[in-house]
């Protein structure tokens, strides 16, 4: 028997959610036919959200109330990674001030790469945990079908040895170069073939051999599955592989279609992670997952799932949701339409490589200082602690304000400076363990903070260098509320 | 401690350019307009001054690095030159430098100018862009309005005072300052705007709109320093004398600690007492005639009147909505319009301010003149609420 397994899990999803109607009613004089497909939200990222942040806040909550010091390894999974050639999972361990001696290693190039990385991490599964976070913020072409199918999402894990909550039973690969899709170099967006060749071709014949060569090897009758996790934007095919294999019709799990979209290489994963929230001790879950090939897991939840701590997990992602009804924005922030911003948005923002790796603790970590001296809490750190009845020189040792919660002090909402969402939001933050930073305010709605509100941090981008293809990430303080009230 | 400036240093000649959008005016233009008048003011020649320092914020969208701009515009041979700056309280600084010089002795006759030429911009508002590799990484994008806009809402949030109440208290610091524009010929707006234009404005940055954001203007402004000793030796008779001049920066506490409110300016205050007590005022209240306070936005003055001790802490929506500081209170405050009006050429601003407390003393101020001033103060706050430079002069007669 294996000892590797799951040993906690979170997830994230962008709170805007775009009502699908907006985007049919923006087509419907050349594409009426997008109406068939106009049911329910899908999730999007807001301007300052890509595939990085949101791994790094679906590991955020699955590392919560857990130490990081023995992370051992970081595996992120995306096919749309920010970086073709800067270690994307290398920004994801800084922003989550990991330990500098550990593996980490980006995996892409199809749909699988978030449950191929999971066998991979609980294969390779001795040294440490691995937190494996999968993301994708895919485009899609205005009025084609992904427009209406794709999400914005992530789901991060922890595989490793001990305190397991899902044990791993078997897993098993097909492999073949069926391409339903495809995106290749330079190119923006996929280009699919027709849907009943990929339903009856791929889906319907290249899972069933996955999910026929983990029950056959476990030694499990498909009846004992408690859930079948498959992701799928077709109609029926999960249920009807289910079926075939004896699956409960009740063990299929949603695909959350309706209020978050297909979220790619993340997906089976957030699927996963919905299942293991509402998980008892003994479940079965089989994942499966399609993409040049198929992958199938197997997993056992074990008792130790009782004893997770509270976290977000994808409930709490979807509670947080608020509808968008702006289809414009969405091109705009997809980068699908090209605004005037006005010379204000002309501004160079050439990062300065040599500054941001001198400061990485401070900007990417959010790392301030904690003076030994007088206990105040500062950022940034610098030499001369700022209590003005201490001012003790470099006394303090390394405080991350990433965690600590913290309200808003005084703020405005800027209509002058370029901000790809109007206006720009930000403030004061005071942190309540003390400290006060200058912020950027994001996900924040009109009406929705006054001061003394509650914030919590989260991590985003921070501008784009649209001339070089760079983009620079820090912290931005979020209203802890929903803002539904507002 | 230190005996201080006071009646140290007489100014001798002021110049002020027309203020505006002066399409027609490179910064040397601006440089001369303004040096001109105040030569033929002190009524010396050009090869008399000693010294010059050189006020100037924007470089990289004006006249670019150094003091060359002032020295090369006004042929200033084999004098030293040298260049300032320090935000908004830039031409406050070219006038420290030039005092200073004077009452050490080190020179007898020196000069202060101030010019900003930011209306090649080709949009509103200050220029943007970098703020240097570091700040770059970290620091939001702000704006200037909407930096001085928090004040507002911390301040509503201390004094307890509506967003309604205090929306109206800051429009008629716009609307009072219009009305004093419209007196002034070298102003940059000279129209007086009614309430309902202040308050159903355009919003710029929460809750500040159009009308409570200062003017961008192109201009110069510039004063001839000495002694008093060699002021009456010129033939001077009405001498105008500096009483104090006192700077107060930021170090971080307001923006990294966790004692200050966000509802006023911690620099203003110290440099405010310290003025006082340098010039020899010991009610500011009743003593000052006028002040210019740097009005970039109306919740700037509007809470700097706390800071200068005029009005009492939580009390200046009050004093502004009794008329205190109108031109007919007991205080006036922008008598030439401010920033708001006359306009704000940042390198300029502090010595246009110093320029209109200069006129007012010796009675030259025209339409707008106020009666038997003895006390001018001038106030510049460069940065934002929770990190900024401030400058405070006192200005008055020489006895």
């Amino acid at each position: 028997m294996t000892s590797a397994g799951i040993t906690a899990f979170g997830a994230y999803i962008p709170r805007l959610r775009l009502n699908r109607a907006s985007i049919a009613a923006a087509h419907k004089w050349a594409m009426p036919g997008l109406r068939g497909m106009a049911k329910g939200e899908r999730s999007m990222c807001n301007w300052d959200e890509d595939a990085i942040t949101m791994a790094v806040e679906a590991a955020r909550d699955c590392l919560t109330g857990r130490e990081r010091s023995d992370i051992g390894g970081v595996y992120f999974a995306s096919t749309t990674l920010p970086f073709l050639d800067r270690q994307n999972a290398g920004v994801i361990s800084a922003a989550l001030n990991l330990e500098h001696g550990i593996s980490s290693l980006d995996i892409a190039g199809s749909q699988r790469a978030g449950t191929s990385a999971l066998i991979a991490a609980l294969r390779g599964a001795d040294t440490g945990d691995t937190l494996l976070a999968a993301a994708d913020a895919r485009k899609a072409r205005p009025a084609s079908s992904g427009e209406m199918q794709f999400g914005h999402g992530a789901a991060a894990l922890t595989i490793g040895t001990g305190n397991i909550i899902a044990r791993l039973v078997g897993s098993y690969t097909v492999t073949t170069d069926f391409v339903d899709h495809f995106r290749g170099e330079g190119q923006e967006f996929d280009y699919g073939w027709e849907e009943r060749w990929i339903r009856e071709e791929g889906y319907s014949k290249i899972v069933p051999q996955a999910v026929k060569a983990v029950l056959d090897k476990s030694g499990i009758a498909g009846s004992k599955i408690s859930r079948f996790v498959m992701p799928c934007t077709m109609k029926g095919i999960p249920e009807k592989i289910a079926k075939d294999f004896g699956i409960p019709a009740e063990a299929v799990a949603d695909t959350m279609g309706e209020v978050c979209g297909d979220t790619g290489a993340a997906h089976a994963l957030l699927m996963l992670v919905a299942a293991l929230e509402k998980a008892k001790p003994g479940d079965l879950i089989l994942v499966a997952s399609f993409g040049q090939g198929a992958d199938a897991i197997l997993l056992e939840v074990t008792d130790a799932i009782t004893k997770l701590p509270k976290r977000e997990g994808v409930s709490g992602a979807l509670a947080r949701g608020r509808r968008e009804e702006d289809y414009m924005k969405f091109l705009s922030f997809q980068d699908n339409v090209k605004l005037d911003w006005g010379m204000r948005g002309e501004v160079d923002n050439k990062t300065a490589l040599s500054s941001e790796y001198r400061n990485k603790d401070m900007v990417t970590g959010f790392t301030g200082g904690k003076c030994t001296v007088c206990g105040t809490v500062q950022f940034p750190r610098t030499h001369y602690c700022v209590n003005p009845n201490c001012q003790a020189l470099d006394s303090q040792e390394p405080y991350s304000f990433a965690d600590s919660p913290a309200r808003v002090m005084s703020f405005t909402a800027d209509w002058l400076s370029y901000n790809p969402s109007p206006p720009f939001f930000y403030g004061q933050v005071q942190f309540e363990t003390g400290g006060r930073v200058l912020m950027g305010f994001t996900d924040t709605d009109a009406g929705q903070i006054e001061v003394g509100s509650s914030l919590k941090m989260m991590f985003r981008i921070k501008d784009f260098d649209h001339d070089r293809g760079y983009r620079r990430y820090f912290w931005k303080a979020a209203p802890v509320s929903t803002g539904k009230e507002a | 401690m230190a005996r201080g400036i006071r009646d140290k240093v007489a100014i001798i000649g002021m110049g002020c350019s027309k203020f505006g959008e002066r399409w027609d005016a490179n910064a040397e233009d601006l440089i001369v307009e303004a040096f001109n008048e105040a030569l033929t003011d002190a009524g010396i020649e050009k090869n008399q001054i000693e010294a010059a320092w050189f006020g100037t914020a924007f470089d990289r969208v004006h006249v670019g690095a150094s003091a060359l701009p002032l020295s090369t515009a006004l042929r200033l041979s084999s004098i030293p030159v040298t260049r300032v700056e320090n935000m908004c309280a830039t031409g406050t600084e070219a006038l420290r430098g030039a005092t200073y010089a004077v009452a050490s002795g080190a020179c007898d006759i020196a000069l202060a100018l101030g010019v900003e030429k930011l209306k090649d911009t080709g949009y509103g508002g200050l220029p943007a862009g970098s703020r240097g590799p570091l700040p770059d990484l970290w620091v939001p994008n702000g704006s200037a309005p909407g930096n001085f806009a928090q004040l507002a809402t911390a301040y509503s949030a201390k004094h307890g005072v509506s967003a309604k109440d205090l929306k109206e208290a800051i429009g008629h610091v716009s609307w009072k300052s219009h009305q004093n524009g419209a007196k002034n010929a070298k102003a940059h707006l000279q129209k007086p705007v009614p309430m309902e234009t202040i308050l159903g404005a355009q919003m710029i940055a929460e809750p500040l709109g159009l009308f409570d954001c200062c003017g961008v203007s192109d201009g110069s402004a510039c004063a001839i320093v000495t002694t008093p000793e060699i002021a009456k030796a010129l033939g001077k008779h009405d001498i105008v004398s500096i009483k104090a001049l006192q700077l107060c920066l930021s170090d971080g506490v307001e923006s990294t600690f966790n004692t200050w409110d966000g509802s006023h300016f911690a620099t203003t205050r110290v440099a405010a007492k310290k003025a006082y007590e340098e010039a020899g005022i010991k009610d500011p209240r009743k003593e000052l005639s006028m002040i210019e306070v740097h009005d970039c936005f109306s919740i700037t003055e509007l809470v700097t009147m706390e800071d200068l001790y005029i009005s009492a802490e939580g009390q200046a929506v009050k004093d502004v909505m009794d008329g205190f500081y109108d031109a007919d209170g007991p205080v006036p405050c922008q008598i030439d319009g401010g920033l708001k009006c006359f306009g704000h050429p940042i390198g300029a601003s502090g010595l246009r301010m110093v320029y209109e407390v200069y006129l007012q003393l010796l009675g030259r101020a025209g339409p707008r003149q106020l009666k038997n001033p003895t006390f001018g103060l001038t106030h510049n706050l460069g940065g934002a609420p929770h990190s900024n430079v401030s400058a405070i002069s006192v200005i008055g007669r020489y006895n």
